[in-house]
């Protein structure tokens, strides 16, 4: 695996790892009960990519999956400006959802045609996860889409897809420290 | 009580169970509504405590576990009220209820969580603890109820698994990381001994005599303290009680809990009730829209 | 909207009712009924219904006693016993 490639699933692993969080805030206070189950779903099934992601640049590195998703300065983050937002109103959340599903399965289509075996491999095996978010993302833009709100919403977020990989927003480096205050309180290589 | 009540109490205190549609006394539905709504209000508003912390966790293995089970308090918390609703009381209005605190939830999800070591003991102790009054739930005479039991013990089991997992990292870590666990246990214990309830007689206890629950809670805390103190000490902690002790008859003595404590926590005084019920709040008044989109009906 | 479910355990297995949900139709019931009942691969299959689609027997009338419907309604021990006497083949005595 060449570095560009590292590069790239690092920027893929880095998007589901702070979506993945972003996610799971809802968790307790969606508007559903129900909703606020299979939303934790989605959230789960993105953490968990971005493991599988970082996991692989980790074999390549030799060092460890958790080692990159915590033990990196923020500004050595690649994920896109769109998901270091706290976006806590469900038309933006939704909004960020359905785009990102959108991008993200153009993202993977490349990555499916990869030359390395185990990316290729683990593409295919997010995508068909993915298919998942993406019925989900679908069934509520249906349910949303003549929602004023909501509309504004994807007009707001589209562009930022792409935007703000090299630099960040002070939400993540506040992200960032909540994220690594208890493993920071312990010496490198504690368990936990 | 009149002879068709009498002759129900006498069915259900003979293992007789009942569906939603069958007919019951008013008494025992009004119990039985109580009792389940508080457990379904319990479970959500335990996500609380917890959810803080799936952002901190230091391991993606440690994020995933934790937000599952979370996950899972939600779920039951969505089974809960299902029960409830067929009981005649629509979740809106257990959830109106919660929030402006004429329902109650168990004192321990009143309390902060302080540090990684409170996830553990939380996990460990806390779960385990709910699940010996769940698993007298099992036989429970409503048997709707009973049986989403079934399937919040099982899934109880994954949380009680990953408790143990924590901490027995925590312990075989360093120093730091075992006073995180004494430290969290020091502040956890009272309400611990506290989350059983006052050691009422069962047979003044309607939720036995009707046979809602299986055991009084006295015996509930006796099982608890008989499970868990061994395994608390075997890890070198020490409980925070000097007087935890087994008598010659095998029955726990212990320091009598704070029962004003618990009155009061559950009435809506603990440390971080109103923080809690206004989150929720605000979080109700936020996605009310939502609700009235996908529903068709007034939030 | 109510909807019931079913789950099925394994390949085979009866489908047993398991809980219910709310949702708005059944695309929303297909995506919560799947979390609710299957994010922990518990199940192999589920079935979901308006619960406004179910129609509950629950009332049967049996005011005659139809012994001849049930296991109970005959008793083979103790012809079986005769006959065999009659055979001459009577049956060890713990069988009595």
């Amino acid at each position: 695996m060449n570095e560009q490639e590292q590069q790239l699933l690092l920027q893929i692993a880095d998007d589901e790892l702070i979506l993945g969080w972003r996610d799971s805030e809802w968790t307790g206070i969606a508007p559903l009960l129900e909703e606020d189950v299979a939303f934790s779903s989605i959230a789960q099934n993105e953490i968990g990519h971005a493991r599988a992601l970082y996991e692989l640049v980790a074999r390549a590195r030799g060092t460890t999956a958790d080692g990159l998703a915590f033990d990196r300065a923020p500004n050595e983050y690649r994920n896109s400006r769109l998901v270091e937002l706290r976006l806590l109103d469900w038309e933006k959340t939704i909004a960020r959802h359905w785009l990102y599903e959108q991008a993200d399965a153009v993202r993977l289509e490349r990555l499916k045609r990869s030359d390395d075996p185990d990316v290729a491999g683990l593409a295919a095996k997010i995508d068909r996860e993915e298919a998942y978010h993406r019925m989900h993302a679908e069934m509520w833009f249906e349910r949303l889409k003549d929602e004023p709100r909501f509309t504004a919403a994807l007009d707001e977020l589209r562009p930022l897809l792409d935007e703000g990989r090299e630099e960040h927003t002070a939400e993540l480096d506040e992200l960032w420290d909540e994220m690594t205050v208890v493993r920071r309180s312990q010496p490198a290589g504690t368990k936990w | 009580m009149n002879a068709r009540e009498q002759a129900f109490l006498e069915y259900v205190q003979s293992g007789g169970q009942v569906e939603a549609t069958d007919w019951m006394p008013d008494d025992y539905r009004a119990k039985l509504v109580k009792f389940i709504e508080m457990h379904g209000n319990s479970e959500l508003m335990g996500v609380l405590p917890e959810r803080e912390w799936i952002l901190r966790a230091p391991t993606l293995q440690r994020k995933l576990a934790l937000t599952a089970k979370v996950q899972d308090e939600v779920g039951h918390s969505q089974l809960i009220y299902r029960v409830v609703e067929d009981l005649g009381k629509p979740r809106e209005q257990c959830l109106d209820d919660l929030i402006s605190g004429k329902a109650k939830f168990h004192n321990v999800f009143h309390y902060p969580t302080k540090t990684w070591g409170d996830v553990g003991v939380i996990a460990w102790l806390v779960d385990a603890a709910a699940i010996i009054s769940q698993k007298a739930l099992l036989k429970c005479s409503y048997a709707p109820y009973a049986r989403i039991m079934k399937k919040i013990c099982w899934e109880e089991s994954f949380h009680i698994l990953h408790g143990r997992d924590v901490i027995l990292t925590l312990m075989n870590g360093t120093d730091a990381q075992r006073e995180l666990v004494q430290e969290a246990l020091n502040r956890w214990w009272a309400p611990l001994m506290q989350f059983h309830g006052n050691p009422i007689s069962k047979d003044e206890d309607p939720m036995y005599v009707w046979r809602i629950k299986s055991q009084g809670n006295e015996e509930a805390r006796q099982q608890f303290l008989d499970g868990y103190v061994p395994q608390i000490r075997e890890l070198g902690l020490t409980v925070p009680d000097p007087n935890l002790r087994k008598d010659d008859e095998g029955v726990w003595q212990y320091t009598e809990p704070d029962w004003d404590e618990l009155r009061s926590v559950v009435t809506g005084h603990g440390p971080k009730s109103q923080d809690r019920l206004d989150l929720r709040r605000r979080a109700r008044e936020n996605s009310a829209w939502v609700r009235s989109v996908v529903l068709e009906r007034a939030a | 909207m109510i909807y019931e479910v079913f789950r099925q355990e394994r390949k085979g297995q009866p489908y047993q009712h398991a809980g219910s949900i709310e949702a708005a139709n059944d695309t929303f019931a297909d995506v919560y009924a799947r979390e609710q009942y299957g994010r922990r691969g518990e199940s192999a299959s589920l079935w979901i219904v308006a619960r406004d689609s179910v129609i509950e027997i629950d009332e049967f009338v049996d005011e005659l006693n139809r012994n001849y419907h049930r296991v109970d309604g005959y008793s083979l021990k103790e012809k079986l016993r005769e006959a065999r006497e009659r055979a001459g083949t009577a049956a060890p005595a713990a069988d009595r």
